[in-house]
């Protein structure tokens, strides 16, 4: 059952993915739209899998669907790497560089956001 | 078109979880280290490296390209999960192995990106 949660949320995430990569192409051959979906769907899943892991009560199902499913689809590591050769394979290297490390360091950062505001509202009042 | 996307992104979700529980399973009493996802996105890399070279040099269809490359690889990888799981490290204090979780996933992740894309024969 969790497999096909994980299906139906993976298949709607790899749309929105697309979508907002229509949505952002960009002229100049930097990858925006990877980077962007990525570092959103790196502060949502922070925020969500720390909410659920401080409310037991909340149906796993949830998590296979929104988590693992839709925002584990939602973002990618391969069009990541392939983007990163392909700006090589342009002599962008700086641009690759500045991709590389954008990616890295504000996806962390998103994440470690994301599961700080998810603390800051079981503070106010939660029941666990 | 979005329906080839969605459902090779399905595919994609669904061996992922499948491929990184089946290995997270295995590993996670050993050590700490996110094995199974970090497996998934230097394999997935790897395969789109492979399939955006083919796509590239025209062997490959537009339809194979989003049904393989943007829906399944594209989902079967995941960043948001490598997220999670670094600063989940980084909060049991265990820095060291996140450190080497971060550098070897985008190391290898663009490594085996190349090697797909330059060296098997198209």
């Amino acid at each position: 059952m969790s497999l096909l949660f994980v299906i139906i949320g993976g298949f709607l995430g790899t749309i929105c993915r697309y979508s907002v990569g229509e949505w952002l192409y960009t002229e100049n051959g930097f990858p925006l739209a990877t980077l962007s979906v990525n570092l959103i769907g790196c502060f949502i899943l922070g925020w969500f899998l720390t909410f659920v892991n401080h409310r037991k009560t909340i149906n796993p199902a949830y998590t296979f669907i929104f988590g693992t499913g839709f925002i584990g689809s939602f973002t990618t590591f391969s069009t990541f790497s392939v983007e990163t050769i392909q700006l090589f394979l342009k002599g962008l290297y700086v641009t690759a560089l500045v991709y590389v490390l954008s990616t890295m360091i504000l996806g962390l950062l998103l994440t470690f956001l994301g599961s700080k505001v998810a603390l800051l509202n079981r503070k106010r009042g939660d029941t666990v | 078109m979005i329906w080839l996307i969605g459902l090779g992104g399905s595919l994609g979700a669904a061996l992922r979880f499948l491929f990184g529980s089946f290995i997270s399973n295995r590993t996670k009493r050993m050590y700490p280290f996110p094995m199974g996802t970090w497996l998934i996105n230097i394999s997935g890399s790897f395969l789109l490296g492979i399939i955006a070279n083919l796509h590239h040099s025209n062997q490959l269809s537009d339809w194979a390209w989003y049904f393989i490359g943007v829906g399944f690889c594209g989902a079967y990888t995941t960043f948001s999960t490598f997220g999670y799981e670094t600063i989940t490290l980084i909060y049991s204090n265990k820095i060291k192995i996140a450190i080497l979780y971060v550098v070897s996933s985008f190391g290898l992740g663009v490594i085996s990106a190349a090697i797909g894309f330059f060296f098997i024969p198209s």
